[in-house]
């Protein structure tokens, strides 16, 4: 291809003018590449032109370059982007801060709130505690007020003490009485005697020998739940001898004679 | 700065590269403008319009369809031209289809104190109407070959030449 030729023919002239057709114009791109010739004609013809317009325009240009700018957006540049660096962390330092205060004093109301709160209930709880430990050591005093009595009943010189045997087939069981003649009263340690069935309770009899006559001193109602089976029982009778028998609730006028579980001999007689 | 890469930060919204390339096509562009319009108010008007295009329409240009020159003279050529044709123009302005771009280098005291300029006017003093006219056609007004050569009643290939003796003429004179 000859390129003065080329050149000659005016074509780039039109090019730089925009005068050629889009094909035309790619055909003088991949040329000018080539060919440097060709580019260096292409930039002296635009430059002459160039100067011809810019002739046209009485340098007024200029004056309009800040009007234009104020309509465009910008990528942001790097001072920009150092001041929001600067002042951001500022920000974020004081509002952390403030939040952080916040959060710890409203956890900290909160966590005394309810420390308080688990002391009261604790408090609640050692009342209950000491009120029902006031109310076991007001029944363990009344207990070795008992016992205390008890103990003083035996270690009378005037007790006597009626060991009752098991009888028949209820050899197992055993009783005591413990008889203080001066106040007519027993004491029945009826801790050998099996618990009594539902509906039944133990009697206990005074007995006279000869002629045998029973007398009932009364049934102990409350065998079952009674803890020491120690039971004080009214005796205003000679007694000979004792019994206990197992009878239907409320007692009987007789002994049921096979129900019969203990039965002891009063060994010195009644003065 | 290589025009390829001004023109590639350009694309990328650099604000530098936007103020280069203004500096060097700012003037072209108001000349081209101001002699379609013939009024400085609206010619600066038509300015904003066209670099805000430029700006906004700046990823639609590739080197393989042309020079970036060409692209924004394309631009400016169009936003000027649209503008003679809307209506309040038409009221406020006649007979502009008389006036080339000579009568403004001929009427301006400016240009007396720029080497270039001087010697442009000196140049435009000189030149036969056909250079004028062809070089109004085609580079102040955008006229494709084949119209130039319709209104100019001239076959393309003389165009061509003609056009290309007269640009080569300028090119003695500015480029020296």
């Amino acid at each position: 291809m000859d390129i003065n030729a080329y050149i000659a023919s005016g074509i780039l002239e039109l090019y730089v003018a925009g005068a050629l057709s889009e094909d035309d114009n790619k055909d003088v791109y991949q040329l000018m590449r080539k060919h440097p010739e060709i580019l260096q004609e292409v930039l002296e013809i635009e430059a002459a032109i160039i100067e011809l317009t810019a002739a046209t325009s009485n340098n007024k240009s200029t004056a309009i370059l800040q009007s234009i700018k104020d309509k465009l957006t910008f990528t942001p540049s790097d001072t920009q982007t150092k001041i929001i660096t600067i002042t951001k962390p500022k920000y974020n330092w004081l509002t952390y801060t403030g939040w952080a205060a916040a959060i710890i004093i409203g956890a900290g109301l909160f966590w005394t709130l309810n420390q308080n709160k688990t002391l009261e209930s604790n408090l609640n709880t050692v009342e209950t505690e000491n009120t029902f430990l006031e109310e076991q050591i007001s029944i363990s005093r009344a207990e070795l007020a008992d016992s205390k009595e008890l103990l003083d009943f035996l270690r009378d010189k005037n007790i006597i003490s009626v060991p009752l045997g098991g009888q028949g087939e209820f050899a197992n069981s055993y009783a005591k009485v413990y008889w203080n003649q001066e106040d007519n009263r027993i004491y029945l340690d009826a801790q050998g005697l099996p618990e009594a069935p539902s509906g039944k309770v133990y009697q206990v009899w005074s007995l006279k020998l000869d002629p045998l006559t029973p007398t009932s001193l009364g049934t102990i109602d409350d065998f079952n739940t009674d803890d020491n089976k120690i039971f004080a029982i009214a005796n205003a009778y000679n007694s000979e001898a004792f019994g206990i028998t197992l009878e239907p609730e409320g007692g009987s006028e007789t002994p049921t004679m096979d129900q019969l579980y203990t039965l002891g001999m009063v060994s010195a007689p009644a003065p | 700065m290589h025009l390829d890469v001004l023109i590639s930060k350009f694309q990328q919204k650099d604000e530098k590269a936007f103020g280069e390339l203004y500096h060097m096509y700012g003037d072209s562009m108001h000349g081209v403008i101001y002699n379609i319009v013939r009024d400085h108010t609206i010619a600066e008007e038509v300015m904003q319009d066209v670099f805000i295009k430029a700006w906004n329409n700046a990823n639609s240009y590739s080197a393989e369809k042309g020079r970036f020159f060409t692209w924004i003279l394309n631009i400016a050529r169009n936003a000027a031209i649209d503008k003679t044709r809307s209506k309040a123009f038409k009221n406020s302005r006649k007979n502009l289809d008389a006036e080339y771009f000579v009568d403004i280098l001929q009427h301006s005291d400016n240009l007396d104190n720029q080497t270039d300029a001087i010697g442009i006017k000196k140049f435009v003093s000189q030149l036969a109407k056909k250079c004028i006219e062809v070089i109004e056609l085609l580079y102040f007004k955008g006229f494709t070959q084949k119209e130039a050569s319709e209104t100019l009643d001239m076959p393309i290939g003389t165009i061509k030449t003609r056009n290309r003796n007269c640009i080569k003429e300028l090119r003695t004179i500015v480029l020296k």
